[in-house]
């Protein structure tokens, strides 16, 4: 891999992290974002890792803790935020908000509240881009928690059945909003499940960005050449609650330290490539400082657009027709 | 011009949209081989192949939800529930997925999916399979919900909703299907029928009956024995619940100034509330008498023939109610 997509990747990350950081100020402190609000920090070698990994006319297609995959596919960081901000010129038009970010051009069908249904939605596009016998494939994420409802069977099965082309994504951190694997699943691999549906799965370290990306691409590949749906089980771990409010007492103590201290998705890649790319530190920081520049612009431009104009309240209720045949 | 059945005149709006168009396909449980548990699809698959008519594992949610992902995607997918009952279980997928991707994101996405379901009682299959649930689905912004009468009706739009861009259930009145009173002369040539516009069925002076689906049947029998005491009738057929086309539901009742409404659903919270609680809205200085419901009793559908058909409205049913306000 080379340094500058390495360094791209890096800039990423961070701007993830700091969008992240910056969001939860805005909910707790300033009272800027209301309703729902679930960061990403730690994860962010999985969104970065996998969407590397795609070509254009790829699916994406996640959950709720949407954030980083809205930014690694490439809206900018204005639009997300003005987004959780209610404003018109979200990412969604203020219509959607935090879990519902997307981007038809960029072919990011969203962020899904309900857990799970999405990964139907997801095998429906690998569906149709097998009808239309191209080689485009499908990436789905989701949680651990997502692998205990029906929508999850069904839909693995349904893919498996007809070879999709989707690569079933489990961001596996742990906890299903407060209740760990060992509580909620019969089975403690989210791979097993997925070997029940015959489908190939892999579990990988989601803190690295390297592994992320391999596994990725070689799960992408083999379903280009028409392997069927593949599965991959992301170990990583969420630093934040499930969203704002949760104090995550549910966790043993040191749990989260020994993540951030020995395994941060970040730190990892920074290591990388001052060691190996021999990196000047000061490159570094003058990412980070680009990122904070980016966020302060996304909220200030986020602050001076305009609320919704109310008389849009009933826009979009249906699809236009015009171009109906 | 030919005689069709109702279902009959599905097959055909069916076979000539898979004509048209080839982003159009079917998925459902026993679409294909089987040809469809009512055989509507009968002789598809040998037509269109394996891509197009689509066997689906008895997987509701994912029947639903995939059908969403793939009208999002560019196809027209075509999603066939066994029956409207086991739609129950996608509920989430058709009412808080496919109705609210438009909305939710600004626009953006398009979802073309016809939701195909047989629904209606009467054929002794017990209470979990023998809803009309109609009301329930049309409660939601977003989604289209359209029941046709007749075989004109149904072929019209059936064609509408596979056309629509966004995601609409068709409701197909299973008592209808092969009924030989239903029926009807179906033009050949190419014609649709608008979505969300209600149609005047029969004229009359003296009342007007609000109805849908199976309920214009048991509505123009008892139009016709109501017909030869004197009272004229008129006769509205809705055929789409959302959006609800009230204009000529208003029309008729400034002419009339009485109303009954004929539902297959249960009374409760029905179809009939709605209108009744539209008319006094829209036309409350015309309120002659009470606006009657005649619609299912409250009650899940028994087994037994004879109870079954109990609760079920009939054409006495609605002679009385409309005597009862004359």
């Amino acid at each position: 891999m080379d340094k500058e997509t390495l360094l791209d990747w890096y800039h990423q990350m961070v701007l993830i992290r700091r969008f992240e950081e910056r969001s939860d100020e805005l909910y707790q402190l300033e009272g800027k974002i209301k309703g729902f609000l679930h960061l990403y920090i730690g994860q962010e070698a999985v969104a970065v890792g996998t969407i590397a990994a795609r070509k254009k006319g790829d699916h994406i297609i996640t959950a709720y803790r949407d954030h980083g995959h809205a930014l690694a596919v490439g809206i900018p960081a204005s639009q997300v935020m003005a987004e959780l901000m209610g404003k018109a010129t979200g990412a969604v038009g203020g219509r959607g908000g935090s879990m519902h970010l997307a981007s038809k051009e960029r072919t990011f069908w969203g962020g899904y509240g309900i857990v799970g249904a999405h990964i139907s939605l997801g095998t429906g596009m690998a569906l149709a881009e097998k009808y239309k016998g191209t080689d485009n494939v499908c990436l789905c994420y989701f949680g651990d928690g997502a692998t205990n409802i029906g929508y999850f069977h069904e839909s693995l099965n349904m893919a498996a059945v007809w070879d999709l082309p989707i690569v079933f994504i489990c961001e596996n951190n742990k906890y299903g909003m407060g209740t760990s694997i060992e509580k909620a699943s019969a089975a403690h691999k989210m791979i097993d499940k997925a070997k029940a549906y015959k489908i190939p799965g892999k579990q990988v370290d989601g803190m690295d960005i390297f592994a992320v990306y391999e596994a990725t691409e070689k799960a992408i590949d083999a379903c280009r050449k028409g392997k069927g749906p593949q599965f991959l089980e992301m170990m990583t771990y969420r630093y934040e609650g499930h969203s704002i409010g949760d104090r995550t007492r549910y966790r043993p103590e040191g749990e989260l330290d020994k993540w951030r201290d020995e395994k941060d998705p970040i730190a990892t890649l920074q290591n990388h490539l001052l060691q190996e790319h021999k990196v000047k530190e000061a490159d570094l920081v003058a990412i980070d400082k680009k990122v904070i520049k980016e966020v302060d612009e996304a909220v200030e431009f986020s602050d001076d657009s305009p609320l919704p104009a109310l008389d849009t309240l009933f826009d979009h209720i249906y699809p236009s027709n015009a171009e109906a045949n | 011009m030919a005689r069709l059945t109702l279902r009959e005149a599905i097959t055909e709006a069916l076979r000539e949209e898979m004509r048209r168009d080839e982003n159009v396909f079917i998925m459902g449980e026993e679409v294909g081989a089987w040809g469809g548990t009512y055989a509507v699809t009968k002789g598809f698959l040998e037509e269109f192949g394996e891509n197009r008519v689509r066997d689906t594992p008895i997987s509701e949610m994912a029947i639903a939800g995939a059908a969403t992902g793939a009208a999002m995607a560019g196809t027209r997918p075509i999603a066939e529930f066994m029956t409207i009952n086991f739609a129950f279980v996608a509920f989430d997928a058709i009412v808080n997925h496919a109705a609210k991707v438009s909305y939710m994101f600004n626009g953006q996405f398009d979802c073309p999916i016809v939701f195909r379901a047989p629904g209606g009682g009467g054929k002794q299959l017990g209470a979990t399979h023998s809803h009309t649930p109609d009301v329930i689905f049309a409660h939601f912004p977003g989604l289209k919900v359209v029941c046709p009468a007749t075989p004109y009706d149904a072929k019209g739009l059936l064609k509408s909703a596979i056309r629509d861009n966004g995601p609409v259930l068709f409701i197909e009145p299973v008592a209808l299907y092969t009924s030989p009173k239903v029926r009807d002369e179906v033009p050949e040539e190419e014609f649709t029928v608008p979505l969300g516009v209600s149609d005047v069925k029969r004229e009359g002076s003296d009342v007007t009956i609000i109805t849908y689906g199976e309920g214009l049947h048991v509505s123009l029998d008892a139009a016709k024995a109501l017909a030869k005491e004197g009272i004229e009738a008129e006769i509205i057929d809705l055929r789409s619940l959302q959006p609800l086309d009230m204009g000529p539901v208003i029309e008729s009742f400034k002419k009339t100034f009485k109303a009954v409404v004929v539902e297959f659903g249960h009374q409760t919270y029905g179809i009939g509330a709605e209108i009744a609680a539209r008319l006094q809205d829209e036309a409350f200085d015309y309120i002659d008498a009470p606006i009657k419901r005649v619609a299912q009793y409250d009650v899940p559908a028994p087994y037994s023939g004879e109870l079954e058909r109990a609760a079920l409205p009939n054409a006495d049913r609605v002679i009385a109610a409309v005597k009862e306000i004359l």
